[in-house]
């Protein structure tokens, strides 16, 4: 991996200041993000997924804050890596878009019902390209027949609630390419798709990654949409990367016991009828009373040091294989 | 959508005619009729009225008739654009209204033109800027608008009016004006006079409606949609107000329907108060009075008014909603 990533996020911290205390929901999160590879970026519910992909588009909202960290964007003419932390507001509204775009979760209430989906294809193409309103929407009808929608030149004037949610998430997609960024984070894509239509939709994503060698961050609790989409995959942990690493080796030899854990539970056809699937013990920590030490500890089965439970665990590990946990290096006091 | 439409036309004539039985059947509620609360007004002040005179009054209006035959006697005039003569002031009733609907229709559209123009951008802002010092403040404000009637106001502006800088506020003309035939300088004379009036009249309103306004924006700026716009690189403000505050919009005009005739009613007190020539004052002597076609006439103009106003109201609710229009094909 000697390539230089296009984005890459170094120790990311975001805050939400709430009445009950501060809420770490991003904790010094790391990752790289390659040309034409799909990151995938996995977690249960409130481990800090979704403000990560909006901390890196600035888009953190009221009371939230991005409070340290670095996010290094690698330019297009291939010059020295930017800090979006440091872009004034202004810089950052011509990276949201053209350089790096978002596809929501919810494909619905991702559009609004007041305006066609031609229009809102449009507005970044005529704020971005410059494009005069007719390019904007014979790009915006190119746009559709790329992610597959039928008859794009009728649906173009189409509200979103004609659609179906399928192809709501086909004209997401659209929208999100409209101004051909180089990093496409998509924030659980299919997680309000039925089975399906799932499958289309990644395979559309895989698709357009080989032809425009775009980078993804795929966002995502479900294991199963990891294996078969993400090259590279990061686990997270309340606001943490708890591992990283190539997919393989994450399916092949999870080294954090959380991702172990992760991995049991998922279901397999081999299992015999009517067996529990094994379940991670306890429940997510409250946000407000996060665990001293390894924020895993309390759940963790193979907590055995003392460590574990006063001071969190370094990233160990080489280049692109993380993990942090003291079962793998990093006690204190031990020499490395 | 024509189907929509043409059924909401036939339901509105059907408001209508429904209107005109219950004005008519309200007007005559009250015990006795107009000839009895002439002659117990002739007869507080002095002087008496035969029997004889009485009842040929009560035959010249066909009072003695029974209800339901006196109702179509005066629908069927009203239909051909006869809204009858007053009994009290012993001229047609289009002539005793005169220009007072045309002033009544221009007070209201003033004051719910200021009403909407003042509430949606502190509205907006009171949202945008949820807990700031301006929020709060207009928060305040509002609450006094809210809880202050009126009229009070009215009157306290007229008394500091006079005090402090010894102006007389009231009505819609100059004295020089109030009876003079329409020119140019009427005119200018009525816009110099306009604004009081209707921002007293708006006022209550615009408290309402900048509570609806940020209650309604605050609800929609926390929707997946507006990150989607942001996400696309759009400025904030831009953001703001193509996504939220055009679906917090939608609601205002719905709206629209039940603030016109709160204003016309809003406007009665105020109108008596400042001593507007607007129907309101007019309506209430025709009731106390018992001049029934004259009274019957101004509530139904006002039935008829608020009508169209319910209409309008849904052409343009259709108009800003694509998921009703689209319902209705």
């Amino acid at each position: 991996m000697a390539e230089t990533p296009i984005l890459s996020v170094r120790n990311l911290h975001t805050e939400f200041a709430a009445p009950e205390g501060t809420v770490h929901a991003v904790d010094g999160v790391s990752f790289d993000v390659f040309k034409g590879r799909t990151l995938g970026v996995v977690g249960e519910s409130g481990c800090g997924k979704s403000v990560t992909a909006r901390s890196i588009l600035g888009i953190v909202e009221r009371p939230g804050r991005v409070t340290g960290g670095e996010i290094l964007l690698q330019p297009a003419d291939g010059g020295t890596p930017v800090d979006l932390l440091k872009m004034s507001p202004w810089d950052m509204r011509a990276v949201r878009g053209p350089e790096i775009a978002l596809v929501f979760q919810e494909p619905m209430a991702s559009f609004s019902q007041y305006y066609t989906i031609g229009n809102q294809i449009m507005e970044g193409i005529r704020l971005h390209m410059g494009l005069s309103a007719k390019a904007a929407r014979a790009r915006a009808i190119d746009l559709l027949d790329m992610v597959g929608v039928p008859q794009p030149a009728r649906r173009v004037d189409e509200y979103p609630f004609q659609l179906s949610g399928g192809l709501r998430q086909r004209v997401m997609i659209a929208m999100a390419l409209s101004c051909d960024p180089r990093v496409l984070i998509a924030d659980e894509p299919t997680t309000a798709l039925d089975v399906t239509t799932q499958a289309q939709i990644l395979d559309l994503l895989r698709e357009l990654q080989q032809k425009r060698g775009l980078a993804i961050i795929l966002i995502t609790h479900d294991m199963g949409v990891i294996a078969e989409m993400a090259h590279d995959v990061a686990v997270m942990y309340l606001g943490r990367a708890v591992e990283t690493g190539a997919v393989k080796d994450i399916f092949a030899a999870p080294q954090h016991p959380y991702t172990r854990a992760l991995l049991r539970s998922i279901p397999t056809v081999m299992a015999k009828p009517r067996t529990r699937l094994p379940t991670i013990e306890g429940s997510i920590p409250q946000p407000f009373n996060r665990p001293v030490g390894c924020a895993y500890h309390p759940r963790c089965t193979e907590a055995v040091f003392a460590a574990c439970r006063t001071e969190p665990p370094p990233e160990v590990g080489v280049a692109g294989r993380n993990v942090r946990c003291y079962l793998h290096g990093g006690l204190p006091g031990a020499r490395a | 959508m024509i189907n929509f439409i043409t059924r909401r036309l036939l339901l509105g004539v059907l408001t209508v005619w429904m209107i005109s039985v219950l004005s008519f059947a309200i007007i005559q509620l009250p015990p006795g009729d107009f000839v009895d609360a002439y002659v117990a007004n002739l007869a507080a002040s002095g002087s008496s009225v035969s029997a004889d005179e009485a009842a040929a009054l009560r035959k010249l209006y066909g009072l003695g008739q029974p209800i339901y035959i006196q109702y179509g006697k005066w629908i069927t005039r009203i239909i051909t654009g006869d809204l009858g003569e007053s009994m009290e002031w012993r001229r047609p009733v289009t002539e005793v209204i005169g220009d007072r609907i045309w002033m009544t229709l221009l007070l209201s559209f003033a004051a719910l033109i200021l009403t909407w123009g003042l509430a949606l951008p502190i509205g907006i802002y009171s949202a945008v800027r949820q807990y700031s010092f301006g929020d709060y403040l207009f928060t305040l404000i509002g609450f006094i608008g809210i809880a202050v009637p009126n009229f009070l106001l009215a009157l306290i502006i007229l008394y500091t009016a006079f005090k402090v800088f010894g102006l007389s506020v009231g009505g819609l003309f100059s004295a020089e004006y109030a009876l003079a035939p329409w020119s140019w300088d009427k005119v200018k004379d009525l816009a110099w006079h306009l604004p009081l009036p209707a921002i007293i009249l708006a006022l209550s309103g615009t408290a309402q409606l900048i509570r609806i306004m940020r209650a309604n924006l605050l609800d929609e700026l926390r929707r997946p949609y507006v990150v989607t716009a942001r996400a696309k690189g759009l400025s904030e403000w831009r953001t703001i107000l193509k996504y939220p505050v055009r679906a917090a919009l939608n609601p205002f005009a719905s709206n629209m329907a039940y603030l016109f005739p709160l204003l016309i009613s809003g406007s009665v007190i105020i109108s008596i108060v400042l001593g507007l020539p607007t129907v309101g004052p007019l309506l209430v002597k025709a009731l106390i009075a018992q001049d029934m076609f004259l009274a019957g006439s101004i509530v139904l103009l006002l039935g008829v008014l608020t009508v169209i106003g319910t209409f309008i109201s849904d052409l343009v609710l259709m108009w800003v909603d694509p998921r009703l229009r689209h319902q209705m094909d």
